[in-house]
């Protein structure tokens, strides 16, 4: 992984967000730096739902805030329906970017605690002067899309509501600037385990009426699996692999992105036996608790970054960064090591 | 080490309630179990379902004060924790019972080297001298997999990383060897390729040393497969426990079947629609009437909505079995095979 | 068992009660011989009434607790009843039967330097020109917190205002700002003050201006540490991603939430603007005779005539001591309540 390249882009297509060689470093006092991305190329097409996979500190986060300009990211282009947001002024950029709204991982923390829920949903219309009998037509409506009863929440607070009620609350929010790129970023990791299904299923629907395209950010294989057309796996500010959803846990072929699947309740049954990263050889690896220390991002491996912790790595893996590569329909690694 | 068969910790009728200016709640509401040496018991619920509380309460952490009442009892290893002076609880904390907790930061104090937080707890408990709490906190480190023990000994927790920081906190814990562990949601602060391996050394270590473990997580996939057996909480309340692989397998609580059919699963293929719980947990400050879950229940009944079940058997055919290892739920309608079946069809 | 319980706790309450009641007389009837007694001196009067008074008080709390089933923080009671009264008094204090304040002309067949006597026209005496003390006091309240009023108004607007654009937009602004506030920290505020009042009159609005200057930089302090935390919480992002301005964040997503620590900052801060109003007219350089106020009636004191009536001094301290302890009890209970360090919304 750690990889670089744009050979699984689609020039072809029409995407209606492309991120093109984004970099995003910041600054840590004592001339140091974090490089959280490195190089990040993304293509999403009309209504596609890309999912975003990593641990914490692969850099996801600060990917999804820096499509959005939330810091700019360090170098590197976004462009939303051909508009380049990068450079843009920041009167020009309010406005080009509320196109894309983001959904974030603590839902109550989300939410301005002193205003009542039609104001925070309704947010959106007052901001750009939309004012009038309709806009509480609007927000009961959306209130409605995304099943909460406007005439129960309509003058609660964040603190009177239920973890998945607040997120409710701050996608329909997002849905009222009707965006056409909608960023989740771990939306449902903060809530309890019988409310997450609530809002992966609410995040389909509405994409589905909404009609808007969905980048999914998340740590947890079988979540993003469930609800992403394509899945680009990330460590440490690089691409490692971008395949389709379907049938990846037995198509995965990337090390890393077979070590978190072999990390999931039952990810071990999946590892076939022949599997150079998971199977019984390799198995014995892991207890060693060196071998899962995440590489500090102030000063990330040479060439490959996965290479400290992975079990194919070679001394090739140190001196040359391996490029995305095809391996199959839509299917794309950087891996020196695996043979295809 | 310890005899088998030995009952390691009895906890009968348990009920911790709190004064809080925005009312009562009982958080852990009527809980009994028991658990042998060498056996491990995970304890599944959703925030508010009393998990944590219970095994505070459990430790004794949390004890009867002016706004906590604490009734019931809790016996670890033959001693009553909660009849005994503050003083002599103490002196069960690490010969008998241990804790593990969520976040390793707060566990360990940032001033302080890691040599010191475990030999601190070998020299007050067991008496060692200086060297010897030296040497055999290197041994621990070494048993908890931490590579170069003896550098890491000079090093603030601040240097290691959130796995490592977990691995230290579970040599404190095992450094008096404890009869008993209970590690209250260990991984959940943790990334998820280290979330395994953690799972996995608390799994190994309880077997080696014989010693019984209490695994409290909302992590379903965390319990399965490293637990004998489960106990799942809802609102304060056990609502079913059994055999670990026969509650995953056959859950006779509606909810515990719920919980588990709206996990996704890697094997389903892309946008399979969840079946997902509706509703919210209850708010322990005003619980709802009758059965807990009731209102998220989709076979709910009036019976369900006035009278609380009670834990009762939940299936004939293992009931030959050890009586610890019976099915029992909570619940007036249980899931049976043909219940079941209609849902389906 | 329960039974059991709620018997407990009703003969729990009844001695409650009775306690309560006995403290309530035993404390009545020792205020009342300390206030009535010739047998002793002033002091000994004053530490029996003193003694008396908390029995008494300690009296009211148990029949309360006994009454209401759970405790009351009477000293917070009491101190708001006095705010309350204190404000009342100084706001009507013209259009009360009052003695007279400040008019040395119709006070000449008055007695001088009478002491406190609850029933006659002078209840708490007159100084050494026959003027009233208690209509002295009243007025005095009307000075004391309208200047302290004042000033914290100015304080709180200006310093509020440029402590959330300092903690919002950061870099140079809250540079430029963190200088000028720790400038003005590092004058003795007495001196800065006594300074002042070299070339400004002694009128309420320029000592309301100049203590003003007192409550700034603490308040952009507060203001600028709230706003910071409250720009990261996610709601400001989410509010500048749809497209907010910059002021429109900050007067709708951060001042209403820094509003309330700032507020319960700026309630303890006007005991401490009366206390160096005070202060100022102690020393002479504040409000002038024959106008009235709390400091300049205690350094009526001087020159011996407190030796001989102290009450001319014990009566303006207990207006100033009551009015700021109740406004510090105040402003702490609702730091605690409304503090970013302590709340978690």
């Amino acid at each position: 992984m750690a990889g670089s390249g744009t050979a699984h882009m689609r020039p072809d297509a029409s995407p209606v967000l492309t991120v093109d060689q984004m970099v995003v470093e910041f600054p840590v006092g004592r001339k140091q730096v974090v490089h959280a991305v490195s190089g990040l190329n993304i293509d999403l097409l009309p209504g596609e739902t890309l999912g975003i996979l990593g641990e914490s500190g692969c850099g996801k986060s600060s990917a999804g805030r820096a499509v959005m300009q939330e810091p700019p990211p360090t170098s590197g282009e976004v462009r939303l329906d051909r508009q380049a947001l990068t450079g843009l002024k920041p009167r020009e950029l309010r406005r080009a970017r509320s196109k894309m709204q983001m959904i974030m991982q603590d839902p109550v923390s989300s939410l301005n605690p002193r205003r009542k829920v039609r104001d925070l949903v309704a947010e959106g219309l007052a901001i750009w002067g939309f004012e009038g009998d309709d806009k509480d037509a609007a927000v009961r409506e959306t209130l409605v899309a995304v099943g909460l009863d406007p005439d129960v929440v309509w003058d609660r607070r964040a603190h009177e509501l239920s973890g998945g009620q607040c997120q409710r609350v701050c996608i329909a929010r997002a849905l009222m600037m009707n965006p056409e790129v909608l960023i989740c970023d771990e939306p449902v990791s903060a809530l309890d385990v019988s409310v997450q299904a609530q809002i992966l299923n609410l995040l389909e629907k509405t994409k589905e009426k909404f009609d808007f395209s969905m980048i999914f950010i998340a740590h947890d294989v079988s979540v993003v699996k469930n609800i992403s057309d394509r899945v680009m796996v990330l460590y440490l500010g690089k691409t490692c692999e971008v395949l389709p959803s379907t049938g990846m846990e037995t198509a995965a072929l990337h090390p890393y992105t077979r070590t978190l699947i072999a990390s999931i309740p039952g990810g071990e049954e999946i590892a076939t036996p022949g599997d150079p990263v998971t199977g019984p050889v390799a198995s014995d690896r892991p207890m060693s608790a060196a071998a899962t220390e995440l590489p500090s991002p102030l000063n990330p491996p040479s060439g490959c970054r996965f290479r400290t912790r992975c079990p194919l790595a070679t001394d090739r893996c140190s001196a040359e960064e391996p490029q995305l590569r095809p391996v199959g329909e839509g299917h794309f690694i950087a891996c020196h090591n695996v043979a295809v | 080490m310890n005899d088998t068969n030995e009952l390691v910790l009895e906890v009968a009728d348990l009920h911790t309630v709190f004064t809080t200016p925005r009312g009562v709640m009982r958080a852990v509401d009527g809980v009994s179990m028991s658990l042998r040496a060498g056996e491990t018991l995970g304890i599944v619920g959703e925030s508010g379902s009393g998990k944590s509380v219970l095994g505070r309460t459990v430790m004794g952490l949390i004890a009867d004060n002016a706004t906590t009442a604490v009734s019931g009892s809790v016996r670890i290893g033959g001693h009553d924790v909660h009849a005994m002076k503050p003083k002599d609880r103490r002196k069960l904390w690490g010969p008998e019972v241990a804790m593990v907790f969520q976040d390793p930061m707060t566990s360990l104090n940032p001033v302080k080297r890691v040599g010191a937080h475990i030999t601190e707890a070998l020299r007050l408990h067991l008496g060692l001298n200086r060297k010897d709490a030296h040497e055999r906190a290197i041994d621990l480190l070494r048993q908890v997999f931490i590579p170069e023990p003896a550098r890491r000994m000079k090093q603030y927790p601040h240097e290691l990383s959130g796995g490592m920081r977990q691995r230290v906190v579970i040599a404190m814990a095992l450094a008096c060897d404890p009869k008993l562990l209970i590690a209250d949601e260990p991984t959940t602060a943790l990334d998820v390729t280290v979330q395994k391996q953690i799972l996995d050394l608390l799994a190994s270590l309880a077997s080696q040393r014989n010693m019984a473990t209490i695994l409290i997580s909302h992590d379903l996939g965390a319990v399965e497969g490293r637990t004998d057996r489960v106990a799942v909480m809802y609102g304060g309340r056990t609502v079913e426990t059994s055999l670990t692989s026969r509650v995953f397998a056959r859950p006779a609580h509606p909810y515990a079947e719920a919980l588990l059919a709206s996990i996704p699963r890697i094997a389903d293929a892309p946008h399979t629609v969840l079946r997902a719980i509706e509703g919210a947990p209850p708010n322990m400050l005003a619980p709802p009437g009758g059965c807990s879950f009731a209102p998220r229940c989709r076979l709910a009944q009036d019976r369900c909505r006035e009278e609380q079940p009670q834990l009762r058997e939940m299936s004939d055919g293992v009931r030959g079995l050890h009586a610890e290892a019976s099915h029992l739920g909570a619940c007036h309608f249980p899931l049976t095979e043909v219940t079941e079946r209609q849902e389906v069809g | 068992m329960r039974s059991d319980k709620s018997r407990a706790r009703a003969e729990n309450r009844t001695r409650t009660l009775l306690v309560g009641a006995a403290l309530l007389v035993a404390g009545g009837a020792v205020a009342g011989f300390g206030w009535t007694t010739p047998t002793l001196v002033l002091a000994g009067k004053a530490v029996l009434v003193l003694a008396g008074l908390g029995l008494i008080f300690h009296g009211i709390a148990r029949l309360v607790v006994g009454f209401r089933g759970k405790p009351v923080d009477l000293l917070f009671v009491l101190a708001v009843v006095w705010l309350i009264g204190i404000c009342v008094a100084a706001v009507l204090a013209p259009l009360l039967p009052l003695g007279e304040h400040n008019d040395v002309a119709k006070t000449l067949v008055e007695p001088t330097n009478m002491a406190p006597s609850l029933l006659t026209d002078h209840p708490l005496g007159t100084n050494n020109q026959g003027l009233d003390l208690l209509s002295r006091s009243l007025h005095g309240a009307r000075t004391s917190l309208a200047i302290s009023l004042l000033a914290v108004t100015i304080g709180t607007v200006v310093g509020g205002a440029i402590g959330v654009m300092a903690g919002y937009f950061r870099k140079g602004v809250d540079s430029v700002v963190g200088i000028f506030t720790n400038a003005l920290l590092a004058v003795p505020p007495l001196i800065l003050l006594i300074t002042l009042s070299t070339f400004l009159d002694p009128s309420l609005r320029n000592m309301a201006l100049a203590l003003s200057l007192l409550t700034i930089p603490s308040m952009v302090r507060l203001a600028r540490a709230n706003t910071i935390a409250f720009a990261q919480r996610e709601f400001v992002m989410a509010a500048r991603l749809m497209g907010a301005t910059r002021f429109r964040v900050m007067t709708r997503e951060l001042v209403p939430n820094v509003l309330l620590p700032v507020c319960s900052m700026a309630v303890v801060m006007i005991s401490a603007l009366i206390v160096a109003e005070a202060s100022l007219s102690f020393l002479g350089l504040g409000i002038q005779q024959p106008d009235p106020t709390w400091g300049n009636m205690i350094a009526e004191g001087e020159g011996g005539a407190m030796e001989d009536y102290p009450h001319i001094v014990l009566v303006p301290g207990a207006f100033l001591f009551l009015t700021v302890f109740s406004f510090n009890l105040l402003g702490e209970k609702a730091q605690k309540r409304w503090d970013t360090r302590s709340a978690k919304l």
